[in-house]
């Protein structure tokens, strides 16, 4: 549970239209995250792998527009309440910032991605189990599904992608050059 | 003017989302850098309070932390080291119309920073400051900050500096601030909700964020898992918070005092008497 | 006291006494008196290191001109009492025509003042108080050595009454003053069978002009708020902290704030902050807190924030003689800056122009959106003078600005002036972020060389292409023999110019008053015709001279003439040098 949130703030959805506005935000933030992971590794000179991540954020792009077409949304609703944790401290479909490396490797970023479609699968597992409106929890489940779809899809993407070397992680020169 | 024909209203602009407050500029933090979710923090945090990005300024001194300005859409001052609050104080003063943050990180705020830190504490003007704090000087790859814990070996002090660490939540508290906080980098939202109350409260509101640096200090990928949630029901209590801070664990997060002192009295000053009578002090 | 005869220049007086004597209030009594009598006058304070009750002299110089510096010696010294009056001896210089008061209850006075030949005359001046109970010594002393001066009785009563706090002392006090002018008469006639009349004010002084009563320090506070600024962040440091104490009720009167600020590091980016803000901000210093200051100046010219810094300048390196006027700050204000950083550096010549130079300073470092530092001195900026009341030069802070949502806008664009301008925080669509870091025309930090060349040749050219106009300097007279000098050196340089007139020797004088950047074409026009020069400065290392070789041509060779402080240059030693570089081969 996130320590700073005050308690009595997170809650669950009790219909379905702000279920469906928490999942398309979730689907935003880790699109969110997808692009600024994919920043950060073109300002760090891996290219391959910042198109990796675009890539991913165009995927996510795509399941919120599908979520704003499936609702009928021109816009973002931007009045739904948050949407509850149950892992870590943030939306599950957004990998923790601190995991990425410099010199990661494009298998690097499916690892990340499957980690956050099981993360997203357990999360819609869960609020399935704990919501207590008929609609929502319908809706959890179906989302928890296309989850465990794209689970499906990650893994067998990660078999066709080159596992990185043992040593993928070294550098020649440290971040400061020792004489 | 036509008292009949009343002006049409202004249209109503449409509310502020974080995007606004982001600008195109792609952060130089090395990836995994906690400093990328205070961005996002900050960027929700200004967008919760609706002040639009031109009556925004983000003031910041030396080091990796300190280039956050550039990456906001708001106006910024990237001053000297160590500086970050006096010109932020100058700036407030003579404009307390704008909403004023100042960042940086432990080096800049706790060390060159210090004094100005002290007497920002004292003086109790309207702004918000956040120190992204890894207990480590990032730019410059990695000596001791005053947050580092005295057995850190490094190149400048081989086997620890051996000094005790400083304390800012105690300090600032003792010195005046209205509002103390700690706040973890990695708990996107809740850093957000807490740098949007350090702003709307009154006065001087200091927020620690801690904030992992993956190049110099990867352990702190840890904080992780041991940060928790400040249990405070009471905030107001100066004594209470004193005892609080003097014994935490340094990990634990949250609203940690949030005071009613007076405010810095920083407002537009009318002027009482021209230019030219004030010669008549001289005149003979 | 003069060595040749020359026109009689006005009456020097010195007054000095322990802690209590009061004697600084009697000497800014006597001014203000001469001040009602028509004359002009220039008070300058000289004291011990104690806070209370230590030695002090009030030197008081009068005459029918307005002057800002003191002439080369006094023609009486008033001693309350004796108490380490010998610390003074080299600033108070007695000669032969001099009078010397003293209080034979208190002591011998001292052997440095007698051995100059002056009158002593004995008066129990602590007896004669008494006898008038609930007055003051000093109103004594002041009656006395007013009218000793010349000035009319009434003159000095008024002057007492205007300045007395207490009314319940007034009567007592107003007789000691008519007690000392009483005996003022016998001390006239003591002198008269003894060497001759003490020197005194001419009757019929004209003092009819719009006149005022002000410090240079008062004059650079008012300066820069008549030059716009509205925010002040201070830190106290003698002999600069009277600027700011006079700021902090006056820029709340106009709508402005005066900070005070925990440092000096903390004041000079506090009125940066405030600048960034589009507030015209100044702060006022001595050579110490300049010191720790030149970082962040090197902030505003790199971000291209305009501020002002008076710098009061006083005896150097470090800590140095703090309440003592010296001239060696030169150097490091042209030039103390890491990185290549162009600056401007304006130096008020006078108390009175302690006030323009300022304003002046405030126009421009917000015309070009530069850090000004305005060279002041503890001898300007603590004493108090009799000036003619400035006219307003009408110069103000006049900041180019962007208009909100201009397209395409870059704080830092090139332009042919080498301005560009700039966003005010609060203005729509056009946030930057300021920054100390070099950078591209869009303030983005870069390390290309080709930004950095280009801003560089920007932050020069702004500096470089300004039209500074006839204000650079004071340039007087066309003679081919001519003195360069700047600040409160100018005072005796001009006294001592004018003496060297008066028996047939031409010097053409220029005072500069825009150090920084050099003016290469003004300076070539003012030595046109120009075959000897000589640089006049009160530092030990000759630092203008040095600047002016480093930046300008000469005919020749420059001679040099400087000397450090705590003493001030005095017209005599001036006459003499100028004389003797004048008539070399």
């Amino acid at each position: 549970m996130s320590p700073s949130s005050t308690p009595g703030r997170v809650q669950l959805p009790t219909t379905l239209e702000d279920f469906m506005a928490q999942a398309l935000q979730m689907e935003l933030d880790a699109e969110q995250r997808y692009n600024d992971f994919a920043d950060m590794m073109e300002i760090h000179n891996n290219p391959e792998v910042g198109q990796w991540f675009r890539k991913m954020a165009v995927i996510e792009g795509k399941h919120a527009s599908q979520i704003m077409a499936e609702m009928g949304w021109k816009e973002v609703p931007l009045s739904a309440p948050r949407a509850p944790v149950f892992e870590g401290f943030e939306t599950p479909e957004a990998a923790p910032i601190d995991e990425v490396h410099y010199l990661m490797r494009p298998w690097h970023v499916l690892q990340l991605a499957l980690a956050n479609e099981e993360r997203a699968e357990r999360f819609f597992a869960r609020l399935a189990s704990m919501a207590t409106v008929d609609s929502v929890r319908k809706a959890a489940l179906e989302l928890q599904q296309e989850e465990a779809e794209h689970v499906e899809l990650v893994k067998a993407w990660m078999l066709k992608v080159p596992q990185p070397d043992s040593n993928w992680a070294e550098d020649p020169d440290p971040p400061r050059y020792d004489d | 003017m036509n008292e009949i024909v009343k002006e049409a209203a202004a249209p109503v602009a449409p509310a502020l989302t974080a995007a606004n407050f982001k600008s195109t500029y792609k952060p130089i933090w090395c990836p995994g850098c906690g400093d990328f979710t205070v961005l996002s923090s900050v960027t929700k945090a200004l967008a919760i309070m609706g002040v639009p990005p031109k009556d925004c300024a983000v003031v910041s001194g030396i080091g990796c932390s300190s280039r956050i300005p550039a990456y906001t859409t708001c106006y910024g001052f990237h001053g000297v080291h160590g500086r970050s609050l006096a010109a932020a104080t100058g700036l407030k003063v003579a404009r307390p119309d704008l909403q004023v943050l100042v960042a940086g990180g432990d080096g800049d705020g706790y060390s060159i920073g210090g004094n100005h830190f002290l007497h920002a504490c004292r003086r109790n003007v309207d702004m918000t400051y956040l120190v992204m704090d890894n207990h480590v000087y990032g730019m410059t790859k990695g000596q001791p900050s005053p947050t580092t814990e005295p057995d850190w070996d490094s190149k400048l002090s081989p086997g620890g500096t051996g000094v005790r660490v400083f304390n800012p939540l105690v300090v600032a508290l003792a010195s005046g601030a209205n509002f103390v906080a700690r706040a973890f980098a990695g708990d996107l939202h809740g850093t957000a909700d807490i740098i949007a109350k350090a702003m709307q409260h009154p006065g001087f509101s200091f927020v620690e964020i801690l904030s992992p640096c993956v190049t110099f200090r990867p352990e702190q990928r840890d904080w992780r898992k041991t940060v928790h949630a400040a249990e405070v029901h009471v905030t107001d209590d100066a004594g209470r918070a004193a005892r609080r801070l003097m014994t935490d664990d340094g990990l634990n997060i949250g609203v940690l005092y949030a005071g009613d002192r007076t405010p810095y009295p920083a407002s537009v000053r009318q002027p009482r008497r021209s230019v030219a009578e004030l010669e008549t002090e001289f005149a003979l | 006291m003069q060595t040749t005869t020359i026109a009689p220049t006005g009456v020097s007086i010195a007054l000095a006494g322990s802690g209590g004597s009061g004697v600084m209030t009697a000497g800014t009594v006597l001014l203000a008196a001469a001040a009602k009598a028509g004359a002009y006058g220039l008070m300058v304070r000289t004291s011990g290191p104690q806070i209370r009750g230590g030695e002090a002299a009030a030197l008081v110089r009068l005459g029918p001109q307005a002057m800002s510096s003191l002439d080369d010696g006094f023609d009486l010294l008033l001693a309350i009492d004796w108490q380490n009056v010998n610390r003074f001896a080299d600033e108070i210089v007695l000669g032969p025509r001099s009078v010397l008061i003293g209080d034979p209850d208190e002591g011998e006075a001292p052997e440095v003042f007698k051995a100059t030949g002056a009158r002593y005359v004995p008066l129990s001046l602590k007896k004669m108080a008494k006898e008038i109970p609930g007055s003051w010594i000093n109103m004594l002393a002041l009656g006395l050595s007013g009218t000793l001066a010349g000035l009319p009785l009434q003159a000095l009563l008024d002057a007492v009454r205007e300045s007395w706090k207490k009314p319940a002392t007034l009567d007592a006090n107003l007789k000691a003053v008519a007690a000392g002018a009483e005996a003022a008469a016998g001390v006239a006639q003591m002198l008269e069978r003894n060497g001759g009349a003490m020197a005194r004010l001419e009757a019929g002084l004209p003092g009819d002009k719009k006149r005022w009563m002000i410090s240079g320090n008062e004059a650079a506070g008012f300066g820069a708020i008549r030059g716009g600024v509205r925010f002040c962040a201070a830190y106290p440091i003698t002999p600069a902290t009277e600027v700011l104490e006079w700021l902090a009720p006056k820029l709340k009167e106009v709508g402005g704030t005066l900070l005070q600020a925990e440092d000096e590091l903390a004041s000079i980016n506090m009125i940066i902050g405030a600048s960034y803000g589009g507030v015209p901000s100044i702060t006022a210093t001595a050579g110490p807190g300049l010191a720790l200051m030149t970082e962040a100046i090197g902030l505003a010219v790199a971000a291209e924030v305009p501020i002002v810094v008076v710098d009061v300048m006083r005896g150097g390196p470090s800590t140095g003689i703090p309440a003592k006027s010296e001239q060696s700050d030169l150097s490091f204000a042209v030039s103390g800056l890491h990185g290549d950083a162009p600056r401007l550096v304006v130096a008020p010549s006078s108390i009175a122009d302690c006030l323009g130079a300022t304003q002046w300073a405030v126009h421009l470092a917000e015309a070009l959106q530069a850090p000004a530092i305005v060279l002041s001195d503890q001898y300007m900026g603590q004493s108090r003078a009799i000036i003619d009341r400035p006219a307003d030069s009408g110069m103000t802070a006049q900041r180019l600005v962007v208009e909100a949502n201009t397209p395409d806008y870059k704080r830092y664009r090139n332009t042919a002036s080498g301005v560009s301008p700039m966003a005010i925080p609060g203005t729509e669509g056009v946030s930057y972020t300021a920054d100390g870091l070099e950078h591209s025309e869009a303030g983005i930090p870069s390390s290309q060389s080709k930004d950095h060349v280009l801003q560089l040749d920007k932050r020069q050219r702004k500096l470089a292409l300004h039209d500074y106009g006839p204000y650079w300097a004071d340039i007087e007279g066309d003679a081919d023999a001519v003195v360069i000098t700047f600040g409160s050196a100018s005072s005796p340089v001009r006294e001592a110019i004018a003496r060297a007139k008066a028996i047939g020797v031409d010097l053409r004088l220029i005072v500069l008053r825009l150090l920084a950047p050099a003016q290469p074409t003004q300076m070539a026009a003012a030595l046109k015709g120009a075959r000897r020069v000589i640089v006049v400065e009160q530092n030990h290392g000759a630092q203008l001279y040095r600047y002016l070789r480093a930046w300008y041509d000469f005919p020749a060779p420059p001679a040099s003439y400087h000397r450090p402080g705590p003493l001030p240059l005095r017209p005599a030693e001036l006459l003499t040098a100028l004389l003797e570089w004048r008539n070399a081969k």
